[in-house]
């Protein structure tokens, strides 16, 4: 199948590009390994980020300042102040196509406080933003004609002989074979790479950073993959995601002895290593929004109380929640310029995959899903941009790539590495770093990828084979886990979420 | 405990350590570390991305918010294509949104939507398209071309907002194998995890097709020979 722009992935990132290449008059085709509104975009509970101050004073100005602080530096001044000056245009579009946001009294969208926001900047539609953007931005595909095939996992970028890329190849999961698709651009919207750290993780189990282990082998590069932000406040257990809003509504963090321990609304990297310290002392943390009240918590947190009961069986409204800061956000991926193009011509990034340096070492609340729409739309008209002023190419590009089924052995249980390393990550490569346990957890990770040969898959069914997708998943987490470690080895001096202890 | 999961055309028994756990959890135990052919959907643990979807004990449930109980037996979805065990064909389903022209026709700008006009469709808008109401009804189970549960919900989604200012495509599109063909069996509300009642919607979308000069077309058959609720010729 041949378009001019293929976007891998549909999520928001790869859908808005997917409207954007549409629009400016690209051929385009959208594939997924889940279903469109099946990705992580729909489990962004917070908010979206624009300084429209509806609910207090605001400024885009505040807007950069705040993202820069944060980000520690490490961000490209240029491309955040983009990305916050285009946000009150991103949600007024999105409210135009029809996302269902909370309201205030007077008729405006609501917005509502996060950690190291200086206002109330985040717009939400109760706790389930990211939900109603990502099926909002599905319909308008579809109003748009636009194809999207699902179930469709990226094994390899295809180039053609001048080095440019050509369009990928993709295990079709449903049949098992490998299909390719040419096209003139590439877009990877692809997502991040969180579930490196396993059940340690609020993040869906399809965030594996296949995409960016894709484009490094197609001649992409990383950039800052050592970022990695723990979010405050998942469920014990379970690693489920409680939303910053709790606290940004007025939630405390307790310990054990019932003491509040820090400033709840401080950028997520500090908060959470100032619960880590708790934890470290042998206490327990609980979130607390009892005071909120039942009809609050109904009508801003509904998706909390839900998850809070099934998980950890409490009721928030009447119990303590507890929680530990667990891997949520990957600020690394690979590096783009400002019009998100990769290093390899035709290949263009959006989304959590991608690093346009706006969160730098710690993202803000509120500005992933800003990011998503932003950045988006931009690889989506550079992309077509690219695709429409190029020539299209008659002969046809093999892939190299061979699905070896029946060869692999499984002397080493896979599920088990993957479930190691996770918890060594967490350790080792986690809320606060100490040199020495990156170097084991470096050491380590390069005897388990020397072992590889050894595991394999145990169903050799051609249709639906999940043992497959998640063993190659598995080996491109073992690419990421390799850089994440080795680039947090060469940063000595703390920065954002890469924390060095002394 | 024991759980039995429906694999081809036999029920297989799993024997699991009893402890509290949702299905998806124990799912994801067997499938790593007793049958790693074992086949299911999953993706967010969290009841939003709609992936895990099954029946247990002959009920639509997500995995991830479904706490497993000795002796449950586990099945794919019905009216649906099984690809393999748990897993099963979602397009037909997903296309539907489509076939309704369920999105927002016109663009618009400014339009101040209240808190009142907010709460019209809040409930609609949460939907996660599991696929659930479309396994639990009757009507799509015997007629494959009925737009469906989500899809219906998904126009008077659109239809009910004030931002959308060209209703009219959406209301003529759903008289055919749409809102006359629902029998009101509420089945879909009972299944639905987020709390949306497709049949409520429904029959708001009756009402508004009604405003807009359409009537039951079953109604009005019953008049013109056609056949009575009994099966028996009514002239």
């Amino acid at each position: 199948m041949k378009s001019d722009v293929l976007i891998i992935g549909a999520g928001g990132a790869g859908l808005v590009a997917a409207l954007k290449a549409k629009e400016s008059g690209a051929k385009v085709l959208v594939i997924t390994k889940e279903y469109p509104t099946r990705s992580q975009t729909c489990m962004a509970q917070g908010g979206i980020n624009a300084a429209l101050g509806n609910a207090g004073e605001d400024s885009v100005e505040a807007h950069v300042k705040n993202t820069l602080k944060s980000a520690h530096g490490l961000a490209n001044e240029e491309a955040v102040r983009l990305m916050c000056t285009e946000a009150p245009n991103a949600v007024e579009w999105l409210d135009s196509i029809g996302v269902c946001f909370s309201r205030t009294k007077d008729a405006k969208i609501a917005q509502r406080t996060l950690g190291g926001a200086s206002a109330p900047r985040a717009c939400y539609a109760q706790d389930y933003t990211g939900l109603k953007i990502l099926h909002t931005l599905y319909d308008r595909c579809l109003s748009q004609g636009i194809e999207i095939l699902s179930e469709r996992y990226l094994v390899e970028l295809l180039k053609d002989e001048e080095d440019c890329i050509g369009g990928a190849a993709v295990l079709n999961i449903q049949s098992g074979e490998i299909e390719k698709f040419e096209s003139k651009a590439v877009i990877l919207a692809t997502g991040g790479y969180s579930r490196i750290y396993d059940k340690n993780s609020t993040n869906s189990t399809a965030s594996t950073g296949d995409g960016i282990a894709v484009a490094v082998r197609a001649g992409a590069k990383m950039i800052d993959m050592e970022f990695v932000q723990f979010h405050p406040t998942a469920l014990k257990n379970s690693s489920v995601l409680i939303s910053e809003s709790a606290r940004g509504e007025g939630g405390y963090l307790l310990n054990s002895k019932g003491e509040r321990f820090t400033d709840e609304l401080l950028p997520r990297d500090e908060v959470s290593r100032a619960i880590n310290t708790e934890i470290l002392k042998g206490e327990e943390i609980f979130l607390d929004i009892r005071h909120l009240g039942e009809e609050f918590i109904d009508e801003g947190l509904p998706q909390e109380r839900k998850l809070a009961k099934l998980y950890e069986n409490v009721d928030p409204v009447h119990d303590l929640i507890p929680i530990r800061p667990v891997a949520h956000y990957t600020m690394g991926g690979i590096e783009v310029d400002d019009t998100s193009a990769t290093d390899v011509n035709g290949l263009f990034a959006a989304g959590e995959c991608a690093n346009h340096r706006v969160h730098g070492g710690n993202r803000l609340g509120g500005n992933s899903l800003l990011e998503i729409v932003v950045f988006g739309k931009q690889a989506g008209a550079a992309a077509a941009e690219y695709a429409l002023s190029k020539e299209s190419v008659e002969r046809s590009i093999e892939s190299n790539f061979k699905l070896k089924l029946e060869t692999h052995q499984h002397e080493l249980d896979f599920y088990e590495m993957r479930e190691y390393i996770g918890n060594l990550f967490y350790k080792n490569v986690g809320i606060v770093r100490k040199k020495s346990e990156l170097q084991t957890a470096l050491d380590e990770i390069k005897d388990i990828k020397s072992k590889l040969h050894l595991m394999g898959v145990n169903d050799k069914s051609k249709i639906y084979n999940t043992n497959l997708v998640e063993f190659l998943e598995f080996q491109n987490m073992l690419d990421i886990c390799d850089e994440v470690v080795s680039s947090a080895l060469k940063r000595d001096v703390s920065c954002g979420a890469h924390f060095m202890a002394e | 405990m024991t759980i039995t999961v429906k694999r081809e055309d036999s029920f297989v028994a799993y024997e699991v350590v009893t402890r509290e756990a949702t299905l998806l959890e124990v799912l994801q135990e067997i499938k790593t570390m007793q049958d790693n052919t074992l086949t299911f959907s999953s993706g967010c643990r969290s009841s939003v991305c709609g992936s895990c979807s099954m029946r247990v004990n002959d009920t639509e449930v997500l995995a991830c918010s479904y706490k497993v109980q000795d002796g449950d037996r586990v099945e794919p979805l019905n009216n649906v294509p099984v690809i393999r065990d748990l897993v099963v064909d979602m397009s037909k389903s997903y296309a539907f949104n489509a076939k309704a022209k369920a999105w927002q026709n016109t663009s618009s700008k400014g339009v101040g939507v209240t808190q009142e006009d907010e709460k019209t469709n809040e409930v609609q808008s949460d939907c996660i398209l599991c696929g659930s109401c479309y396994s639990a009804c009757p009507v799509y189970a015997v007629n494959e071309e009925f737009l469906g549960p989500f899809a219906l919900t998904r126009v008077w989604k659109y239809v009910s907002d004030v931002r959308e200012k060209d209703e009219k495509e959406k209301i003529d599109t759903i008289q055919t194998n749409g809102i006359w063909d629902c029998t009101l069996c509420n089945e879909c509300t009972v299944v639905c995890p987020q709390n949306i009642s497709s049949k409520s919607d429904i029959e708001k979308l009756r009402s508004k097709s009604a405003m807009a000069g359409y009537s039951d077309p079953n109604f009005a058959n019953s008049f013109g020979g056609g056949f009575g609720f009994d099966g028996s010729p009514s002239f």
